[in-house]
């Protein structure tokens, strides 16, 4: 029985007036890859984002290897923990977003490192070594010195997420990584993910990339204003889907 | 005639020197001073809550609305009226330093707001906390930014520090006057003066462009 990393309870998130998750429930086992699908607007997005407390949240709890992450909830009060605790608790999480997000005065090795160095404190030594092996590992063993600006977006994202990575997270967390890339650049990315996924590493995806959720997923989730509408295999869920929602988010997106 | 600026030249060579040295004393400090309260300033106005970025904000408006020269005049006399007896000097400096303080905190707020909101979400995403963020991050991206506008306000506080001869403070114009009313060489003196804050200006303007280029990013 595999153990549950991440488990998401009645997570409730407002925008003044707007509610974008209406209770989400979700619980993430370890070693699991679970692509989150839906249209733009579905909460997908925020969801993933809520579990690094980049954004905050109303109701509900997260928590992470049963660590309640961002607040302390105790009946009904609730209470955000300091920002150092945060920031403890964000750095368990790997995250890789759409724009990259590359530090752009550092060259690639020294945004791997900088993890390494200010949150795990390791002397730099150290750091230049775990940051040269995970760039090894994402293909860029020859771009370690060079700057952001120098790479293209392919190669940029794949430093991101080796940034993520190297910092030895208990879940990653992919937020669209493949939406800002040309088309011809988005095989490479997507093969980093799949070897990551072949290692075990517990992930959610974020993705508008059926075919590649199909291919790599263990687990679908489909997000429909605020909830999760659908959820299961995706072998089952993309040729027999059992909601109309799904059905027809299927029929518009590319997956075909 | 030609001959006569030279020998006067060489008369006030020496007084000359020292309004030179005290402009640059003056812009000096204000610039100092004015740069890391500017910083503070431009901090508050970016993460501050709303109570201090209304009353930093404020702050701001009311040094960037005044003249220069009401600011220094204020400086001096409101103090030694209130009983703080400052002297013109540091009441000059102090006058010019909040009045570059304002200006360098807008740079900064500007700056800081120029940076992509990923930027801080990438750096809290790897557990960085604020001040990590801050300066490993923002700040250097930051100073990239601003460095052109600050070269030009440093400047703007070479040129502002000739107001402090109206209190009395013997910089280089104050310098330049007293010379031209012993020997009434208006045209050469005062030429020489301009030639002079030229030269100053040109130099921060060199060094702010050699600056400039060492810290491009190389892409």
């Amino acid at each position: 029985m595999a153990k549950t990393i991440l488990d998401i309870r009645g997570l409730r998130k407002t925008y003044g007036q707007h509610e974008v998750l209406k209770g989400v429930d979700c619980a993430v086992q370890e070693g699991e890859v679970i692509a989150i699908i839906g249209s733009s607007g579905s909460g997908k997005t925020t969801m993933l984002r809520c579990i690094n407390m980049l954004e905050e949240f109303q109701g509900g709890t997260i928590s992470l290897d049963g660590e309640e992450i961002g607040y302390h909830v105790e009946g009904t009060a609730r209470r955000r923990k300091s920002e150092k605790e945060i920031a403890r608790q964000r750095a368990l999480t790997g995250m890789a977003f759409q724009q990259f997000n590359l530090f752009p005065h550092m060259t690639a090795a020294e945004n791997v490192m900088l993890g390494l160095i200010k949150v795990k404190k390791m002397a730099k030594f150290e750091a230049r070594a775990i940051a040269e092996t995970w760039l090894d590992r994402v293909g860029l063993a020859s771009r370690v010195d060079h700057y952001p600006g120098q790479l293209s977006g392919g190669q940029q994202q794949r430093v991101a997420i080796a940034r993520a990575i190297a910092m030895a997270p208990r879940l990653m967390l992919f937020d669209e990584v493949t939406s800002a890339l040309d088309p011809e650049l988005v095989g490479e990315v997507l093969q980093v993910i799949k070897g990551l996924a072949a290692d075990g590493m517990t992930m959610l995806l974020v993705t508008h990339e059926m075919r590649f959720a199909y291919e790599v997923s263990s687990r679908v989730i489909f997000m429909n204003q605020g909830v999760i509408c659908e959820e299961g295999n995706p072998k089952e869920m993309f040729v027999r889907p059992k909601t109309e929602r799904l059905a027809e988010f299927l029929k518009t997106s590319s997956f075909n | 005639m030609s001959q006569s600026f030279l020998d006067q030249l060489w008369t006030a060579r020496y007084v000359i020197m020292s309004g030179l040295g005290m402009s640059v004393s003056i812009s000096l400090l204000a610039i100092l001073a004015g740069s890391v309260l500017g910083v503070f300033v431009g901090m508050a106005l970016v993460f501050g809550g709303a109570a201090l970025r209304f009353a930093v904000r404020a702050y701001t408006d009311i040094v960037r609305g005044t003249p220069v020269l009401v600011l220094v005049l204020a400086s001096y006399y409101v103090s030694s009226a209130v009983g703080v007896n400052l002297g013109p000097f540091t009441a000059g400096v102090l006058a010019l330093a909040i009045f570059c303080s304002s200006h360098v905190g807008e740079i900064v707020r500007g700056a800081l707001q120029a940076i992509p909101k990923g930027q801080t979400e990438a750096a809290k995403a790897i557990g960085l906390t604020f001040t990590q963020t801050f300066t490993s991050v923002l700040w250097p991206q930051a100073m990239r930014q601003f460095l052109p506008a600050w070269v030009n306000t440093a400047a703007e506080m070479v040129k502002a520090s000739t107001l402090l001869s109206v209190i009395g403070v013997a910089e280089l114009l104050l310098r330049t006057q007293e010379i031209i009313s012993r020997n009434f060489l208006s045209l050469q003196f005062y030429f020489l003066a301009g030639a002079l804050y030229f030269i100053v200006n040109y130099g921060i303007e060199r060094f702010g462009k050699y600056v400039e280029r060492k810290t491009t990013l190389p892409s």
